[in-house]
């Protein structure tokens, strides 16, 4: 009986049971010691250790003992019979906010016409930008929140590490309990962790304003608080590097949310000598092998896509199949990680639904995760990283007593959460399913005209039948205690389709007896019922119902049950695009023989000539080659020509502008990378194999530049162009002075102001240098070390600019510091001043014949190129603009026809040209033995509309092939038929589904002119004009 | 200004150059007979004729074959080794309405307040002195249409040649089209899988998604409303008097006497599928202006006897899976249903100059290079209406004709050496050659 009473009263008294000394009291005190022994059963204290038939008893929110022999239970305790019950540690969630209020987000983002917002909102003694605020404490703001606590305890967590999720440095996190008390009494660890992201979030400045904006603001963050640590009288008090040192001994936690991200976040903590805990983004299986070489630990959520409505063809076609494929093989993430050995926790964090956690968790297991690694990245691992497994996380003897009681297995589907205690007080989640109510019950009516026995079938708490001398329809319901129950005494004349219970009512009595129907509720007292009720014609009855067999075999569950056959499963590819590789082509050497070779070199164009590459790199170019390792391409009546290098790109990144300042040298394209950028393979497929990706032309002095290889499936390290010098983007003109802002607060405004901002720069730069030359202490800012590397000529400018009045002034700030604009980018002026760039050795990187789409280029001609490389320029086409770039051999064609240049030239300038200007002509641009082995096999004149490529080559690998790319699309069109009937089959069977969400190619470019893309293309500055 | 005027024609005459931007004058009518002789001349139908000469009087095509004698005094142009074509045809387009896009919105006459502008007429807006039009000349341009835009119904466009004092003068098919814009039936910002660009990204750059909830929903309400303009429309041009005048609805008038066509602007597959209904229900002539998706529905546009202009063929795929040329031949997809199509050139950043190269494009992705060449000049007159007086270098039609060094389709050899309009031979000169001689004489550039 006290047994019983327990199970209910647990929650009434739970509150009273602990109470703080300092805390006066209202009443009577009631001190209690809350002793309790749950007996018999099994218990996995951890993981790895599971008690048969154990006892457990707590004392004051304590684990006093734990055993299978030796407990002794004291007399002070209330026993808990768990015979056939499970106890397991609570949960603990490593990942949440809760108790801790949403931060109000107020959307803003660098837009070309809004003002910016140059300094912090934030007042008080803290650092210079808003979205750095090491400072937040969550221990301050935390406050219980029972409802939300609730959900999290019905799913089985007991502790959570809770922080503001808001902010780069989003400050410390508190480790807390989900039992309702007091904040005092839940709190286990307050300074627990400091968090981190790349999300300026609530931050309303301008900067950083880009991914790479972000990663360039932590790294000086690091380098000024290591700076601060000695008090410079300079900074005065700054509370945030204050805090942000105080931080670093704690574990550090980065919301990365997406595999690129999370190795872009361990290599900031690389650089800086940490290791973060990274909150993954559920799509780390994609590139498992990169995960892996972090060595950092991973949070996961089990927030796995829903199948979308597909049955419309025209809304399934948006959907792109690497979308489809996330959707299938997102529940192998977890799995994936076990398999490479990768530590990892598991969150609720970015569930809709706390409740689908149990289920996706299952959904992970079936996909191969194992029981116990899920029970550790719920228990131990997170208990662990957060230095708290002394309290939570196992059940062992001077731990917190927070542990869940279920009725089975704790990951089976059919097993419910019971109880989940934490620290020492009782919560209910499904008490009514404490005891297994399912059997065979005989059940007696004491009826007016005496009793009458059934046999009651109860399938669950949900569902019975009662049989007499057929099963007649029932309803009935069980919550632990009162039962409920209500049958009629004639079974019903049709079975309808749906019914359980057809079964049995066919061949019944029909005829005779008019029909009963009986009410009945009582309550259970163990195996024994007790009740009254009323029939049809209102008498009172009583009735009792006892227990007699555990039943039939179960038979309506298994139907439900997924069969256990192996699924067919989207391979990952890489990258993971429907163009993505299954298989990395592979490095071969080559013999292209026959063609009309296009050597960039004094030999010229060769007819009938033949290119031999070998282990990637070109060997021999001439007449009758032979070589017997090589695979021979039979390239009669073709061209082949050096690869394509475009000097002036922005595909292959995930962010390209940094303009919350005038001056961000510090920002790096490198950091920032995005090799899955499917414009990869598309310009491939237009002979590109190198391509310069700059910094966007928001302003003055932009970010650091990266020269890629287009190696379509490498990961974001392997596709930098090795031992490329660095380059910078400068811009000129109307982008940095805003013009279309009718609104610009942000210096400069004019070109006289553009021409200053440089003048500073480096004058500030100069300064820095000879300071850092006497006090090597001297602050390290990673704005000026990149401009003093471009006055020692470590770092070469190319730069964005129109009319002759800049490009002079431009030339004239080099002169006055000592080193050259490398490369002018655009420069549709650039004839007006070629003598002057040809002075200081200049390269000008220009359009065929863009022109009049702004006032700078009223005066651009398409004549440009011819005249500045009359003059003796090295003169290149570029794109800027990724479709464009698929045919730069045709813009180079529309060289001969504006201005005369040979073909060879005109092949040359987006070739050879660019890789001068990029100064890897040694390795790239003309075919020449000793070079990489970068090269494109044409179907016709490269100059020419007609020409397409049939095979691009980089490193002597074959990137591009066009027959291969004819079978690609019916793989593609076979696997995106094969997702969408599955998809239509999880709509189907009753799944949930969302409506189909096209899958918006994101571009990105210097935001300087107009670009055709496709229907599902946005461009971030369209959507920074939208949001407005 | 002026003197700085004076002194660049100084420098010009000294250059022993032509003349300043503002002194390309507009031809003058011709009065006599011009024979094109012994060029390659495609016809615009198909057609190829070798070493063939053309006959034009006054303003038109009089003859035109391979064994045509020039009259005694008649202007001989010789095209030997050259190729001869239609005055190519820019079929949609803001010339002369959008002068500079970005940053100067007082050069911007091409979109107008309103949802309803059935009344707006691009033609009164038209500036011949455009800066971009001697370029457009220059590579073979020689007709436009006029297109305005903004509202749902945009107003009407009118053909223009290009080599007019005034757009008096320059109109060539008035008011020929009305346009239509339709409205989405995509949610422009959805979610993002884990890969690429994350949300948090996309947060981080500031792009929020707020788009409607059933994007499709309220494209059909829109759909509904623009039906119901037409139906009300319909009903009162039935009534020859009225109390009050409906400027938009008496503008409808030609629409509905099929003295008009409806140009609807739409690339997505749902919005091109419910301009069948302005077919079906109005008994409108309809032509799709944009089309990217139309490879899709080829067919069921045949069987409606709806035309298409491609809008942009140089650009990206629609989607991630796409195959990655699908832009290029999307032409060929749309020739081999049957479907009239004409190709455009949308680019703001070339403005429009390049349309001979989307042909080229069309050609090497499944077109032949004379089907490619039709899709520029003659389909194009075919959607315009214009025909039976353009289009194709045939007898009776106006002589409208580009001569080019060699193949008018590939870039390296498209140089073009004469243009007329009208039997007129208009200058090729604009301020890109102007500015192009000056620079090779500052630096003595042969």
């Amino acid at each position: 009986m006290r047994k019983i009473k327990l199970l209910f009263s647990g929650l009434l008294f739970a509150a009273l049971l602990q109470a703080q000394e300092t805390f006066p009291v209202n009443g009577v005190a009631d001190k209690r010691e809350g002793c309790y022994a749950f007996t018999n059963a099994t218990i996995v204290t951890n993981a790895q250790n599971t008690l048969n038939n154990a006892t457990l008893v707590i004392r004051d929110g304590k684990i006093i003992a734990v055993g299978t022999t030796g407990v002794v239970i004291p007399k002070d305790a209330v026993v808990v019979d768990c015979k056939d019950k499970y106890i397991y540690p609570s949960f603990i969630d490593i990942y949440s906010d809760y108790g801790i209020a949403a931060p109000q987000r107020a959307m803003g983002g660098f837009n070309f016409n809004a003002p910016a917002q140059i300094s912090s909102n934030t007042k008080g003694a803290y650092g210079w930008n808003q979205a750095i605020k090491p400072e937040t404490d969550a221990a301050k703001v935390f406050s219980v929140d029972d409802a939300k606590a609730k959900s999290f305890r019905d799913i089985g967590f007991g502790a959570v590490l809770t922080h503001v999720k808001d902010g780069i440095a989003r400050g410390t996190g508190t480790v807390v309990t989900l039992a309702n008390q007091n904040e005092n009494l839940v709190m286990l660890k307050e300074g627990a962790s400091a968090h981190y992201s790349f999300n300026r979030g609530t931050s309303t400045q301008s900067y950083p304003s880009s991914m790479m904006g972000s990663i360039a603001l932590l790294r000086q963050t690091y380098l000024d608080a290591q700076w601060y640590k000695n008090k410079p009288a300079k900074e005065g008090v700054n509370l945030s590097l204050q805090a942000w040192n105080d931080n670093q001994s704690l574990p550090q936690i980065f919301e990365a949310e997406d595999k690129w991200n999370d190795l872009r976040a361990d290599r900031i903590a690389k650089e800086f000598g940490t290791q973060y805990i990274i909150k993954g983004g559920g799509n780390e299986y994609q590139r498992i092998k990169e995960i892996a070489g972090t060595k950092s630990a991973y949070i996961l959520s089990l927030n796995f896509p829903q199948a979308m409505d597909v049955e419309d063809p025209n809304d399934a076609r948006s959907v792109s199949l690497g979308d489809m494929k996330h959707w299938e093989l997102a529940p192998t993430n977890p799995a994936a990680f076990e398999k490479a050995n990768i530590p990892f926790c598991l969150t609720t964090a970015d569930l809709r639904d706390a409740r689908q956690f149990m289920t996706n968790l299952r959904k992970a297991i079936e996909m191969g995760l194992s029981e116990t690694k899920a029970m550790e990245a719920l228990t131990k691992t997170p208990a662990t990283l957060l230095g708290v497994y002394d309290k939570v996380g196992s059940i062992e003897t001077g731990k917190l007593a927070n542990f869940l009681i279920t009725n089975g297995p704790v990951f089976s589907e059919k097993t419910t959460i019971l109880q989940n205690w934490i620290q020492g007080d009782k919560y209910g989640v499904k008490e009514d399913a404490w005891y297994d109510v399912k059997g065979i019950y005989n059940l007696t009516l004491n009826t007016p005209s005496g009793p009458v026995t059934y046999s009651l079938d109860v399938k669950s708490a949900a569902a019975a039948n009662v049989i007499g001398k057929d099963t007649l329809t029932s309803k009935f319901s069980f919550d632990g205690k009162q039962v409920k129950l209500s049958f009629s005494t004639v079974p019903a004349r049709r079975p309808s389709s749906g019914a359980p219970m057809a079964a049995g009512a066919f061949g019944g009595a029909r005829g005779g007896a008019a029909a009963a129907q009986y009410r009945l509720s009582g309550v259970a007292n163990g195996n024994n019922w007790n009740g009254y009720g009323e029939d049809t014609a209102g008498h009172k009855i009583t009735w009792t119902a006892s227990f007699v067999s555990s039943g039939t075999a179960a038979t309506d569950s298994s139907a439900r049950r997924r069969p256990n056959i192996p699924q067919r499963l989207s391979k990952v590819t890489f990258p993971f695009d429907g163009y993505g590789w299954e298989e990395a082509p592979k490095q071969e050497n080559l013999l292209i023989k026959n063609a009309t070779v296009w050597t960039n070199e004094k030999e010229g164009k060769l007819e009938n000539a033949d290119v031999l590459v070998k282990d990637g790199k070109i060997a021999k170019v001439g007449k009758n080659l032979t070589d017997a390792s090589a695979k021979v391409i039979d390239a009669t009546g073709k061209h082949v020509t050096a690869g394509i290098i475009d000097e002036h790109s922005h595909i292959a990144a995930s962010s390209i502008n940094e303009g919350g300042q005038s001056v961000t040298s510090e920002v790096r394209i490198a950091d920032n990378l995005n090799p899955e950028d499917i414009n990869i393979y598309r310009q491939l497929s237009g002979g590109v194999t190198s391509s310069h990706i700059l910094h966007g032309s928001a302003n003055t002095i932009g970010g650091q530049t990266q020269l890629i290889k287009l190696r379509w499936g490498a990961n974001d390290e392997d596709l930098k162009f090795k031992g490329a010098d660095g380059f910078i983007k400068f811009a000129l003109g109307e982008n940095v002075k805003r013009t279309t802002s009718t609104s610009n607060n942000r210096f400069p405004d004019t070109r006289m102001g553009v021409e200053e901002v440089l003048n500073d720069a480096f004058a500030r730069a100069k300064d820095y240098e000879k300071a850092l030359k006497a006090d090597p202490k001297t602050k390290r800012d990673l704005e000026l070390d990149a401009l003093v590397e471009i006055m020692n000529k470590k770092r070469f400018i190319t730069c964005h600019s129109y009319v002759q009045s800049e490009i002079t002034a431009a030339l004239r700030i080099g002169d006055k510091y000592g080193f050259k604009f490398n490369t002018f980018t655009h420069i549709l002026e650039g004839y007006k001043v070629a003598d002057k760039m040809k002075a200081q050795g200049s390269s000008a990187s220009t359009f065929s014949d863009w022109y009049y789409y702004k006032v700078e280029v009223t005066d651009a001609i398409a004549y440009n190129a011819a005249i500045m490389h009359k003059v003796g320029l090295n003169v290149c086409i570029n794109s800027d603009d990724a479709e464009m770039a698929r045919r730069l051999n045709q813009e180079a064609g529309k060289v001969v026809r504006y201005g005369g240049v040979s073909e060879e030239d005109a092949l040359k300038m987006v070739t050879l040209n660019p890789a001068k200007a990029l100064h890897v002509d040694d390795k790239v641009g003309s075919l020449k033995a000793g070079k990489d082995a970068d090269l494109v096999i044409w179907s016709d004149n490269p100059l020419s509309i007609y020409a397409k490529s049939e095979k691009t080559i980089v490193d002597g690998i074959v990137y591009f092939d066009r027959e291969k790319d004819a079978e690609q699309r019916k793989k593609i069109s076979s696997e995106r038929f094969r997702l969408t009937q599955k998809m239509i089959g999880e709509k189907r069977s009753g799944g949930p589904v969302r409506p189909a969400e096209p899958s918006f190619q994101v571009l990105l470019s210097c935001g300087d002119h107009d670009h055709k893309d496709g229907l599902y293309t946005i461009h971030t500055e369209d959507a920074e004009t939208l949001n407005k | 200004m002026k003197k700085i005027f004076s002194t660049l024609s100084v420098l010009l005459l000294i250059a022993g150059l032509t003349k300043a931007q503002e002194v390309v004058y507009p031809a003058k009518e011709n009065k006599g007979r011009i024979y094109i002789t012994n060029g390659t001349v495609h016809v615009g139908n198909g057609t190829v004729l070798e070493n063939a000469t053309i006959e034009i009087n006054q303003s038109k095509i009089t003859n035109i074959g391979t064994n045509i004698t020039a009259a005694a005094g008649a202007t001989v142009v010789d095209a030997k080794g050259k190729h001869v074509y239609p005055g190519l045809i820019l079929p949609a387009t803001d010339v002369g309405l959008k002068e500079i896009g970005a940053g100067v919105r007082a050069s911007n006459d091409f979109s107008e307040l309103g949802e309803y502008n059935s009344n707006i007429r691009s033609i009164t807006a038209y500036n011949t002195d455009s800066r971009v039009i001697g370029v457009l000349r220059s590579n073979g341009i020689l007709l436009a249409n006029i297109v305005p835009a903004g509202g749902s119904v945009s107003g009407s466009s009118t053909v223009v040649q290009l080599d007019a004092w005034n757009w008096e003068d320059a109109a060539y098919n008035m008011d020929g089209g009305l346009h239509v814009s339709m409205p989405s039936f995509i949610n422009r910002f959805g979610g993002r899988r884990g890969g690429g660009i994350p949300p948090a990204l996309l947060a981080q750059l500031g792009i929020s998604f707020n788009a409607p909830a059933d994007p499709a929903k309220a494209a059909l309400d829109k759909v509904e409303e623009i039906k119901s303009f037409f139906r009300q429309a319909k009903a009162y041009l039935q009534e020859p008097a009225h109390e009050n005048v409906n400027l938009k609805f008496e503008a409808l008038r030609k629409l509905f006497d099929k003295k008009q066509k409806l140009f609807v602007h739409g690339d997505q597959v749902k919005q091109m599928l419910v301009a069948i209904d302005f077919v079906k229900e109005f008994g409108f002539d309809v032509v799709i202006v944009g089309g990217s998706e139309s490879f899709q529905i080829a067919d069921l546009l045949k069987a409606n006897n709806i035309s298409v202009i491609l809008n942009e063929q140089h650009a990206l795929p629609a989607t991630e899976d796409d195959d990655i040329d699908q832009p290029y031949k999307t032409p060929a997809a749309l020739q081999k249903a049957g479907v009239l199509f004409a190709l455009n050139d949308g680019s703001d950043n070339a403005r429009y100059r390049n349309l001979s190269y989307n042909a080229g494009t069309a050609a090497t992705y499944g077109l032949t290079k004379e089907q490619a060449l039709q899709a520029i000049t003659l389909n194009a007159a075919k959607i315009l209406g214009i025909a039976d007086r353009t289009g194709s270098l045939e007898t009776g039609k106006d002589a409208n004709i580009v001569i080019s060094e060699g193949d008018l389709l590939d870039m390296k050899s498209s140089t073009v050496t004469d243009a007329f309009i009208q039997g007129r031979q208009v200058s090729l000169d604009n301020k890109q050659r102007q500015l192009y001689e000056r620079y090779k004489y500052k630096y003595s550039i042969k």
